[in-house]
């Protein structure tokens, strides 16, 4: 192929993908075979939930709060109702059902509000579900949508979480004040004690933007029931079928075991398609009341008012540091938005997905978080990519910047020179986490390397000379996931175990199908998943078909987020395969007239020890189990193995990302030079997928850096609103990104896997403000908020008199 | 409504709609043509992109009625899962894809792209792509793809001795993905 004669540039080369006829089944595991699921994805085979089409299929359109806040006075649904083809249109009076949309974490003083399905006398956010329209055909519900009256009384609105929580604020729920809850972790005490004996203290004052997630494909449902028996299903958008059976299921009090939920191809989630949205329930109460198919998709303007968003901090940070540059303490006040009411897993995400994750890679001896919840009319916030994460890392990596430019430290010296030790693991942090496993200078040094760090500076210095500003910006990231040990997370507030299953069922013909309750949805699982049962049980990669999504299929599963698939759900594969194995060893070991402990199982074939020619392959033994004719006395026929798998503990995936960039003072316009990413996942099961997820995951990072935010206007109207306005990096946009990677193996999970897919945009945002903060050094600048508009560079550099 | 003949991968399809109606609704819904996408009904994004007549164009902006008597290519007549059209194949073959939801527009804004440019440079790839948003990929890995397919498409007709990279279709598709102009002749050269 033509990548062989491709130039020598590395970030042309990147890993080399191959056919996975060509590997042999030894060495599956860890090859970059190429994706099996991309055939169906190039010709258009592949099937979104829109693409369903079902008999008698009515469409449903959902109409929407024009206003941030306002009381409903009165909705006026009778020229909808006559309108052509319109056959239903509902209001919250008509659904007969408990209709709240849950939490599924709660926090000690954590307020739950009402998050009714369709809004009842209050709006909160500008796109709050008022009212819906279903009809014959698509257009047919737009047009009765538009048709429905509402006459509003509206409040005044609140966007900004600091601003919810000033005494004179508006209130969105019937309390004093707009407090989701307040929340800390760390030793106060000792951090205040290690403040006072530092020599030096840093602060820092950000903000992390609200972000839109922006998946391609955007939320939709069709929902089909069958009243003679009850049975109700809903293919839908969804990260998490069976988290999402079992919400459902509640909110419109229909019975788990007659729910079936089927995410098909899905087209992107970033964490938007994790949350339980009161649109999709909606669906399915109408399939129901109906008794016919509906089907509904959000236009991009919906997703844009009603995806849940990310991030949305206010933080003051400060580091006590000493002149040597050993870092002594952390203090981080944080207000966090909620948006105006509390999505899934929405106060788990500025909490312990963020809190957490403070120390960074750094030995710290005093930390303390506290962080604020606030409701605002903005709509709900929960996870987008990296959850709490970004955040973290971004406030630790800004104030490690400017500590190490305050005690005049090199950045990646003084970033090395406070690192936990290599030979310090598992370690325990301040903040109430243990480390699996770490070597953060192999990454750092890699880095350094790669972007060929001392030439840089004395290019870099010369360049200033010359009136030009390269900058460089260092992101030593950490972050946690594989989420999670059920018991400790249970003790945190979730309200659900974070376990996954695995099911691996041999049929009788050899070949095998795996299934798995993590939910796919760009990430490549039936590629990986393949690999890694094709090498538990040595059989051929082709003969393992993998299948995810469908709760009727699948036993129980939580899901894909918080880049816990491989870890989690592939552990659960393997401990299936596992026992799928112990019971084909007692099976063999019958047919081959020995012990079972005298049976070994290698490269798919059973052998009695000692003589290789006494051997049976494991596709044979799956016939014997069906046949059923000549089993040992305790084994029942059949070949198969459920699993459920709950790790020990979180994966500690780490990195350093690099950001060299040209700064022009006078227009505040930014060019990358160079993106070097080297990331330490654990083991990789196919390192092809592993790249593309640091790219893409990179690409929201540099997005949230330079482009991407959710703007609202004082009255709570959303001014980013569209592609038109809201920056989703575009093809220009994007650096050209050069990957590498160190592996160190985590000891939690049987795959030694860490997690990859929320690396790149935990790690980018930093690593690119780090830089451009590094160009203007001159200029004095301090800090920029993202995103890093030319007109915000060119205020910073203008600030301080635009003098170097 | 409107009585309407819409030419679609070389077939023709009879169909009422109404004057409003959207060409990628009208291919999606009334025709069962899912391949191309609806990701923003604004022409930002490029998931709904298609071929009428050879150009790229983003069927979520275009009237459906607007569309009669031209061919409309859509991704499901580029190639098949057993016989890629050299474009998926690199796309496969260099990771240009996740989720997959912007895939097929963005291999048919390439094709058209190719066709004009066989031989560009990255640069060039990245400003042809522009108009299709991917929120996977990062796009490095759909530019390696394009600029991977480019020198495959290149070769391949370069001797033009046996129809080059004309894959054997039955001759139903009047285009190639940019291999072949519309009246099946080989390309004069793909440059180098």
């Amino acid at each position: 192929m033509a990548t062989e004669e491709s130039s020598a540039d590395p970030r042309r080369e990147g890993v080399q993908t191959v056919d996975a006829e060509d590997v042999d089944a030894a060495e599956i595991l860890g090859s970059a075979v190429e994706r099996r699921e991309d055939p169906s994805l190039l010709t258009g085979d592949a099937e979104y939930t829109d693409d369903i089409q079902l008999p008698e299929m009515a469409h449903m359109a959902i109409v929407r709060s024009q206003y941030a806040h306002a009381r409903i006075e009165e909705i006026d649904t009778s020229a909808a109702e006559g309108m052509a083809g319109v056959v239903g249109v509902y209001t919250a009076e008509d659904l007969d059902v408990s209709g709240n949309v849950p939490t599924a974490w709660e926090l000690d003083d954590l307020r739950e509000v009402d998050h009714p399905l369709l809004a009842e006398d209050r709006v909160r956010y500008q796109g709050d579900a008022i009212a819906m329209v279903v009809a014959e055909e698509r257009y047919q519900a737009h047009d009765a949508a538009d048709a429905v009256e509402v006459d509003y009384d509206r409040l005044d609105a609140v966007v900004d979480p600091g601003d919810s929580l000033d005494e004179d604020a508006p209130i969105l729920h019937d309390e004093d004040d707009n407090t989701a809850f307040t929340w800390e972790i760390g030793d106060a005490d000792e951090t205040d004690a290690a403040f006072a004996d530092a020599d030096r203290v840093v602060e820092l004052d950000v903000t992390n933007q609200l972000l839109i997630p922006n998946a391609m494909e955007p939320r939709a449902t069709v929902a089909d029931y069958e009243p003679g028996d009850d049975e109700l299903e809903v293919h839908m958008t969804s990260q998490n079928p069976h988290v999402h059976r079992l919400l459902m299921s509640g909110v419109i009090d229909h019975p788990e075991h007659k729910l079936r939920i089927n995410a098909p191809d899905v087209g992107g989630g970033f964490g938007s398609k994790i949350h339980h949205y009161p649109d999709e329930a909606l669906v399915a109460w109408a399939a129901k009341q109906l008794e016919r198919p509906v089907k509904w998709q959000a236009t991009r303007t919906e997703t844009y008012l009603t995806d849940a968003q990310g991030r949305g901090h206010e933080t003051h940070g400060e580091i006590a540091v000493d002149d040597d540059g050993t870092i002594q303490g952390l203090r981080i006040d944080t207000a966090a938005n909620m948006g105006a009411y509390l999505s899934t897993f929405a106060p788990a995400v500025p909490t312990y997905l963020y809190g957490t994750l403070t120390s960074g890679q750094y030995a710290i001896p005093a930390i303390h978080c506290e962080v604020t919840g606030a409701f605002t009319n903005v709509p709900p916030v929960d996870a987008y990519r990296g959850a709490g994460r970004p955040e973290a890392s971004f406030i630790v990596e800004r104030l490690v910047d400017r500590a190490a430019a305050t005690v005049d430290m090199d950045p990646a010296e003084f970033r090395r020179h406070n690192f936990v030790d290599a030979d310090n693991f598992p370690y325990e942090t301040p903040v109430a986490l243990e480390y699996d496993s770490g070597d953060y200078e192999k990454t750092l040094d890699r880095a350094l390397e790669m972007v060929d760090y001392d030439a840089f500076r004395e290019r870099q210095e010369q360049a200033r000379e010359d009136g030009n500003y390269l900058g460089i910006g260092f992101s030593a990231y950490i972050e946690a996931c594989g989420l999670a040990p059920s018991e400790l997370v249970g003790a945190l507030g979730a309200r659900a175990g974070l376990w996954e299953s695995g099911l691996v069922r041999f049929t009788p013909t050899g070949t095998v199908r795996a299934m798995c309750g993590t939910s796919g949805h760009g990430q490549g699982h039936d590629t990986t998943y393949a690999q890694v049962v094709a090498n538990e049980l040595g059989v051929d990669y082709d003969d393992v078909e993998v299948v995810e999504g469908d709760t009727d299929a699948i036993p129980q599963g939580m899901g894909t987020y918080g880049s816990r698939s491989a870890a989690v759900g592939g552990s659960a594969l393997v401990k299936s395969a596992r026992e799928v194995v112990e019971k084909a060893r007692k099976i063999a070991a019958h047919q081959l007239e020995a012990s079972p402990d005298d049976v070994e199982f290698e490269d798919g074939e059973f052998h009695v020890t000692g003589a290789p020619d006494r051997s049976m392959a494991i596709g044979d033994v799956a016939l014997e189990a069906y046949l059923a004719h000549d089993l040992p006395e305790d084994v029942d026929p059949g070949l198969e193995a459920t699993a459920f798998y709950d790790p020990d503990n979180f994966v500690y995936p780490f990195g350093t990302h690099v950001a060299v960039v040209e700064v022009d003072p006078d227009t505040g316009e930014i060019e990358f030079e160079n993106y070097v990413a080297v990331d330490d996942v654990g083991n990789q099961i196919n390192p092809k997928i592993v790249e593309g997820q640091i790219h893409g995951g990179v690409a929201q990072g540099v997005g949230q850096a330079l482009y991407e935010g959710a703007e609202y206007d004082e009255n709570g109207q959303l001014t980013t609103g569209s592609m038109q306005d809201y920056a989703v990096p575009k093809s220009m946009h994007i650096p050209e990104m050069e990957t590498d990677s160190t592996v160190t193996p985590s000891p939690v999970n049987p795959l030694g896997v860490k997690g990859v897919g929320e690396a790149g945009t935990i790690a980018a945002p930093q690593a690119v403000v780090n830089a451009v903060v590094d160009a203007l050094e001159p200029f004095d600048v301090e800090h920029i908020e993202m995103p890093l508009t030319n007109e915000r560079v060119w205020q910073a550099v203008n600030e301080n008199g635009g003098e170097d | 409504m409107e009585d309407i003949t819409l030419t679609v991968n070389g077939t023709d399809h009879e169909l009422s709609v109404e004057p409003r109606t959207l060409l990628i609704h009208a291919l999606r819904d009334e025709m069962g043509y899912t391949g191309p996408n609806v990701g923003c009904e604004s022409s930002m994004c490029g998931a709904c992109t298609v071929h009428i007549d050879g150009r790229a164009v983003k069927s979520c902006t275009e009237l459906a009625v607007r569309a009669e008597d031209s061919e409309i290519t859509t991704i499901e007549d580029l190639g098949d899962e057993g016989d890629l059209h050299p474009l998926q194949k690199s796309f496969q073959e260099e990771h240009g894809l996740q989720c997959g939801y912007c895939t097929p527009g963005m291999v048919m804004t390439a094709a058209e792209f190719l066709d004009e440019e066989p031989d560009p440079s990255r640069e060039e790839i990245r400003e042809a792509l522009e108009g299709n948003l991917c929120r996977c990929t990062g796009y490095q890995n759909i530019v390696n793809a394009v600029e991977s397919a480019a020198a495959e498409m290149s070769a391949a007709v370069e001797p033009a001795t046996d129809g080059g990279a004309v894959p054997d279709d039955g001759g139903t598709a009047p285009d190639n993905g940019g291999v072949v102009p519309g009246d099946g002749s080989p390309v004069e050269s793909g440059g180098d």
